[in-house]
């Protein structure tokens, strides 16, 4: 915690210049385990669809405030661990878990976790826009409403603070009263950033967020994550691994379910240990 | 296969599909324009000054000083007649006693004739029945009536090996040599300053209760009925399918109980409206007791029960066609998943679910076999809101029905029927297209 208090200040004391990576950089994997700054923390933890192990056995750390990138072919169960983080899979009837999934030290699967209290604290972003078909405001708005904020002025405030964060506000302040499926994909990608961040989560899921969009917008969301660095934790699922090594501290290869290995960016880029990712990160097979 | 082939198939196929459509849309032409032009005849059409003396009578409408001097002016041809009769009558008593047994019974036609064509004759006593106390209201019914009075119709059965055949003798000749055979061309001649044949807007048919029947009057009672039956059964129907809709794609576990439910839900949306309004008489009437006997709340019960699964289906499959991604957005933000189904999934399926729910309304509102036991009733005025609980109404569709088969006089009432049908029809249509509209404006608004 310390360390990330520390580091940001070392941002803001350089005033004009895009902070790089090299500032962020996080400590080796031995200090990470021993830290106590897990937010996410995985134990054995294996994913089930039915009787199809989909992930298995992945034990690991994610760290609070730092980016990490997950990446992997196809299929690698990536997504799957992802979206375990704030129990989308529920979705899936014949999902079921094995292991432990800490948030905070609590499960996650645990018999007594509000899944709805978790959701609010862990927030994602899709692969697809999925903007609600409703006005811009109102999508901001939506998260807030829930967890009882119904005065207008204060709402107003979120919704501007939100959009601001996800760096969309001035493209959409004169027509937040327009629907938001009027919206490009890209600007509607960074309304669900801000209808997540509206919430005030503590942690950003992001699944594949910029596949479904073109560069132009696939950079401005990547400037977005840079922006968003030290204030949440984020965990970003993508294929392109220009833009985990662009955007993330940490990355975590998986392949066939399997964690092969977690790393430093720059060092997991740079000097795998496992030839299979050895293998993935320079294009041998995908 | 050869570009050729592919291009005739092609072809074919698209000549048959037009002439599928054509086939379609002149079926309903055959069907709509009859109904149309008839049921349009119910509200304009040529009125005479009877039709007037019925309104100023029974519902205390139009200008009674004009309808006074036109009463006086029409009974100054008539009373011509009327002397003409009294003239005849006298002329009777002089005549020898076979003559006068055969033209007795002819004269006794002749009167009848005249009652129905200009309503009762001086001397008469007041009749009971309204249907009795005007001529013909209708011009072009005045015409058929003055066709009776001029010929009288006999049938021929000479031949037995064929059908009779009716055939006219003119009563004009049949009279030759008496006085009264100057009543036939003066008639004829004169049926116009009689009638005062007007042409006539009569919006009342829509507003008025019926008098005598439907012999005279309107058909608001009936539409009334309608739209109370059809209303109340959506308000049963449509919230109960919706939350059953809600729990079939949202809460049911996927299993035998379930898929049992699904097959009884469609099986029902199958049965025959017959089976339903037996149904109707039996449980809601004969057991659950809601009322006495036939009522409001009964039929848009049993209409309910009938259009329930209909509301299901359509909101089975509007729930399910939401995006996935509108679910999976609002449970991300922390929203429980009943929260989810009511501000994302229910609004965003609200265009599938109204349009199942308005078909359901003009199908309800249609619908006659379903009422006969349960509510319907063929003569009736319209009841008050108050009334539904106990009282059964007249209804379009049973009344159409009635009318055009069961009541005395269906032939005379041809308009009133016609006007019943196109008013039902304008009902189910306008719910239609105001479903068509609602959708496109909800449609429009969710997608930007």
């Amino acid at each position: 915690m310390l360390m990330t208090t520390d580091m940001r200040k070392t941002s803001e004391s350089v005033p004009g210049q895009k902070s790089t990576r090299e500032i962020y950089l996080p400590p080796q994997r031995s200090t990470i385990t021993g830290g106590g700054n897990a937010h996410i923390a995985a134990k054995e933890f294996s994913i089930y669809y039915g009787e199809f192990e989909a992930v298995k056995k992945v034990s690991a750390d994610i760290l609070s405030k730092y980016v990490t990138a997950i990446i992997g072919p196809s299929g690698c169960g990536k997504s799957t661990f992802l979206r375990a983080i704030n129990r989308m899979n529920d979705l899936i009837p014949s999902c079921h878990t094995t292991g432990a999934l800490l948030f905070d030290g609590e499960d996650i699967y645990g018999k007594f976790t509000d899944e709805v209290l978790l959701r609010k604290k862990v927030g994602m972003v899709f692969q697809k826009p999925n903007p609600f078909p409703k006005s811009i405001f109102d999508n901001i708005a939506y998260g807030p409403r829930l967890h009882g904020v119904n005065d207008k002025k204060k709402l107003m405030e979120i919704v501007e603070r939100s959009l601001r964060k996800a760096a969309i506000w001035d493209e959409v302040c004169d027509r937040l009263d327009k629907n938001a499926l009027g919206l490009s994909g890209g600007q509607q990608q960074r309304l669900c950033v801000a209808r997540t961040l509206a919430v005030e989560p503590e942690v950003l899921l992001l699944d594949e967020p910029t596949s479904a969009l073109d560069p132009k917008a696939t950079a401005k969301i990547e400037d977005l994550i840079q922006d968003l660095r030290g204030s949440y934790t984020i965990m970003i699922v993508t294929h392109n691994m220009q833009q985990a090594s662009r955007v993330s501290d940490s990355t975590m290869f998986f392949y066939e379910g399997i964690l092969v290995e977690q790393a430093p960016t720059a060092q997991l880029f740079t000097n795998p240990k496992d030839s299979i990712t050895e293998d993935y990160i320079t294009g041998r097979f995908s | 296969m050869n570009i050729g082939t592919r291009k005739i198939l092609d072809r074919s196929f698209t000549a048959v599909g037009i002439g599928s459509i054509v086939v379609m849309a002149l079926a309903l032409m055959i069907v709509v324009v009859p109904i149309v032009y008839n049921g349009i005849g119910a509200v304009f059409f040529t009125g005479t000054v009877e039709h007037r003396k019925m309104l100023h009578a029974e519902f205390k409408r139009g200008d009674s000083q004009n309808l006074d001097s036109e009463v006086a002016s029409t009974d100054r041809y008539r009373a011509k007649v009327y002397d003409m009769l009294t003239g005849f009558e006298a002329e009777l008593e002089t005549m020898a006693p076979e003559k006068k047994t055969e033209y007795t019974a002819k004269y006794a036609q002749v009167q009848s004739a005249l009652r129905a064509l200009l309503g009762p004759l001086p001397g008469d006593p007041e009749p009971m029945l309204t249907r009795f106390k005007y001529g013909q209201t209708r011009w072009e019914k005045a015409e058929e009536k003055l066709h009776d009075l001029l010929y009288e119709s006999k049938w021929d059965n000479s031949n037995s090996s064929v059908m009779s055949k009716e055939f006219f003798v003119s009563r004009a000749i049949s009279f030759e040599g008496t006085s009264l055979a100057r009543l036939f061309p003066y008639v004829k001649e004169n049926l116009e300053n009689m009638l005062h044949p007007e042409f006539t807007f009569y919006w009342g048919f829509i507003t008025d209760s019926s008098v005598d029947s439907h012999f005279f009057g309107g058909i608001w009672p009936e539409i009334q009925g309608t739209f109370f039956l059809a209303i109340g059964a959506m308000l049963f129907a449509f919230p109960l399918g919706v939350v059953a809709a809600v729990y079939f794609t949202e809460y049911a576990k996927p299993g035998f109980l379930n898929s049992m439910l699904r097959s009884a839900n469609s099986t029902l949306a199958g049965v025959p409206s017959i089976v339903f309004g037996m149904f109707g008489l039996a449980f809601f009437i004969n057991t659950m007791k809601v009322s006495e006997s036939k009522s409001v709340i009964a039929g848009a019960l049993t209409l309910a029960i009938m259009i329930l699964p209909t509301i299901i289906r359509a909101a089975e499959e509007a729930i399910l066609a939401v995006p996935k991604t509108y679910r999976e957005a609002s449970l991300s933000l922390g929203s429980s998943k009943w929260n989810t189904i009511a501000t994302v999934i229910l609004p965003a399926a609200l265009p599938g679910i109204l349009t199942g729910g308005v078909i359901s309304l003009g199908r309800a509102a249609g619908e006659t076999a379903p009422i006969i036991f349960t509510a319907a009733v063929s003569v009736g005025s319209a009841i008050g809101l108050a009334d539904v609980f106990s009282s059964p109404t007249p209804a379009l569709s049973w009344n159409i029905y009635n009318l055009a088969s069961e009541h005395e006089a269906a032939a005379q009432l041809r308009h009133v029927q016609y006007g019943m049908v196109l008013a039902l029809v304008t009902i189910v249509l306008l719910l239609n297209l105001s479903a068509i509209v609602l959708r496109a404006r909800i449609s429009k608004k969710l997608k930007c």
